[in-house]
């Protein structure tokens, strides 16, 4: 006679099958609870930005509002291009080739955000003559790259691109 | 205590029979209590009204603030300005918070000092830490709401520390956020769990005090005690009375503040308006954070730097675990007494170099700081526990020199008339 081992076994799935019913009921009424938390509709909305450049000078940068979050557009003079390109990728702790990080050499387009913990670094400070962090002391060069000091990587290029010769559409 | 508590009314009866709530008024009253507490004691009493007048000071305030990035820097100068007494009242809750903080760094290092952690105590311990844990979520978000620049860029830090976690970190900081900085809904959510939090510790706190009279007290010589005995005092009138008036003591030092220094615990830049376009030249978190600010600065890695920090805190939690001394209190402990202090030196001077830049020597000393920190609790508390000759312990605190010990000369109290 099998059958009171049958009946356990129907009992079995019995248990288990609420038991995976009730954890997926709770998991799919937890999850709109976390979820809320994420960027809205109205913040995504804002994702992108439109930047005339053609009032910045050589040298000089401006910082644009996108996300929330500061951009530095900045215009480089020929010694500042010819410095951030003559760096050897074995002197950088995050290895990026200034090419790869700008589409025209003369625009240098990233997040004003150290990596390390969100500060807005300062320009043309540093000991590599491009940025520094006040907060936690990192040195970051011409390019945006990271040379010194606990920020782990180069600052962020965004997702941009110039619309015309002197408009850039940030996002 | 007696076991079968009835209360004289008619209608004390009544009530105790259907709901037996009065039955606990006997901790408050003969609750027996070891008659040599010293004043480290009375911090207990003083941090449940830092608590009590946090959260009282916390409703009123909530009534005039309004949480939204654009208003809510308005709405603390309307507060301070407009408002009733709102400045009186801002400045408590501002202060309070510091006075907290205070209060509950000498009651753990009391707790330290004197064993209090030890068994049969982990629990309370343990509780007491993630009070301190949810002590330091909250004070964190307060600051964040007045929406100046200190809260907007220690918000930024703070939350950024998040971002060290390997692979998702950068999507649980923008959850934190709600979006791709500090901004509105931050703060929306900052306010709303700042309104829960205390309830929450309050809580914690009501376990805290469930599992403190599971055993009783601790006591100065840290030895096991009979209650009731000659050792025990009820707790009303002796102890209630010394509480108050400590509380009375720690209440002019409060109001001190309150009137001639109410801000010289915060920072000027938090009566700028946040603005995301410019960081502060020098960011520093509140007093009350500083020693683990300086760790996190210590280690020139920034997972490391965050694991470090909490790993600092999470540490304690474990130190019923790494004393494995046969004596509790530090009193009969003479070479680990002098590591105590160091500690205490290393703590001090880890909140001294977390208010500088971290650069040349100051970041030596946060460096020797935190190694002093964790060598203190992994090797010189667990080695010196178990090799260290301690000094005899009296049998009790009526008779520390009759109880038959070997060498009766050499028992000591902390109080002579005893």
């Amino acid at each position: 006679m099998d059958k009171p081992e049958k009946k356990g076994n129907r009992r079995d799935f019995i248990f288990t099958a609420s038991y995976t019913v009730g954890a997926i009921g709770i998991g799919a009424t937890i999850w709109p609870l976390i979820d809320q938390m994420n960027p809205d509709s109205s913040v995504k909305a804002l994702a992108s930005t439109e930047v005339d450049i053609s009032q910045i000078e050589p040298g000089k940068s401006v910082t644009v509002l996108w996300r929330g979050k500061p951009v530095f557009i900045k215009r480089r003079t020929q010694e500042e291009i010819a410095e951030a390109q003559s760096v050897s990728l074995d002197d950088l702790p995050h290895p990026e080739k200034d090419q790869d990080r700008v589409k025209k050499p003369e625009w240098l387009v990233m997040l004003g955000i150290c990596t390390h913990l969100g500060c807005v670094p300062l320009s043309d400070k540093g000991e590599y003559n491009g940025w520094f962090c006040p907060c936690h002391g990192s040195h970051y060069d011409t390019s945006g790259r990271i040379r010194k000091g606990p920020a782990p990587t180069n600052m962020e290029i965004p997702k941009y691109a110039f619309v015309d010769d002197n408009t850039i559409k940030i996002g | 205590m007696s076991e079968n508590y009835v209360p004289s009314s008619k209608f004390g009866k009544w009530f105790n029979d259907r709901l037996p709530l009065l039955t606990l008024s006997k901790h408050l009253t003969d609750y027996p209590t070891p008659k040599n507490l010293n004043y480290w004691w009375t911090f207990g009493g003083i941090l449940t009204f830092c608590l009590i007048s946090q959260i009282i000071t916390g409703i009123v305030l909530g009534m005039h603030y309004v949480a939204h990035a654009d208003m809510a820097f308005s709405s603390i100068e309307h507060i301070m300005r407009d408002v009733n007494y709102g400045w009186l009242i801002r400045y408590i809750h501002s202060n309070g918070a510091s006075m907290f903080f205070l209060a509950v760094y000498i009651h753990i290092f009391r707790s330290l000092f004197y064993g209090s952690y030890r068994s049969p105590r982990e629990i309370i311990w343990i509780l007491g830490m993630l009070i301190y844990l949810l002590m330091m979520a909250t004070a964190f978000m307060g600051y964040v709401l007045p929406w100046g620049q200190m809260s907007f860029w220690g918000a930024t830090v703070i939350t950024n520390l998040f971002s060290a976690i390997p692979l998702v970190g950068e999507s649980i900081v923008t959850w934190l956020w709600g979006g791709y900085s500090v901004d509105n809904p931050t703060l929306t959510r900052f306010f709303s769990l700042h309104y829960l939090f205390p309830f929450l510790i309050l809580g914690l706190v009501v376990l805290h005090i469930w599992a403190l009279h599971v055993p009783g007290n601790n006591n100065p010589i840290g030895i096991d005690i009979k209650k009731p005995s000659k050792d025990t005092v009820p707790f009303h009138p002796y102890i209630t009375i010394k509480d108050l008036f400590a509380l009375l003591i720690f209440m002019t030092i409060f109001a001190g503040f309150i009137f001639f220094a109410p801000n010289i615990l915060g920072h000027s830049d938090n009566y700028i308006e946040a603005n995301p376009l410019v960081t502060p030249k020098h960011i520093v978190p509140e007093w009350y954070l500083l020693p683990f600010y300086a760790i996190l600065r210590a280690v020139p890695d920034k997972l490391g730097g965050v694991v470090l920090m909490l790993g600092s805190i999470f540490i304690l939690m474990a130190l019923p675990w790494l004393d494995s001394s046969k004596v509790r209190s530090t009193v009969f402990r003479p070479l680990y007494k002098k590591f105590f202090w160091l500690l205490v030196i290393d703590v001090l001077a880890l909140g001294y170099v977390g208010a500088m830049p971290a650069e040349g020597l100051y970041l030596l000393i946060a460096r020797v700081g935190t190694i002093y920190y964790f060598a203190h609790f992994l090797i010189v508390l667990p080695v010196l526990s178990r090799i260290e000759k301690t000094e005899p312990v009296p049998l009790s605190i009526s008779e520390p020199v009759l109880g038959g010990m070997l060498k009766p000369e050499m028992a000591r109290s902390d109080r002579k008339d005893v």
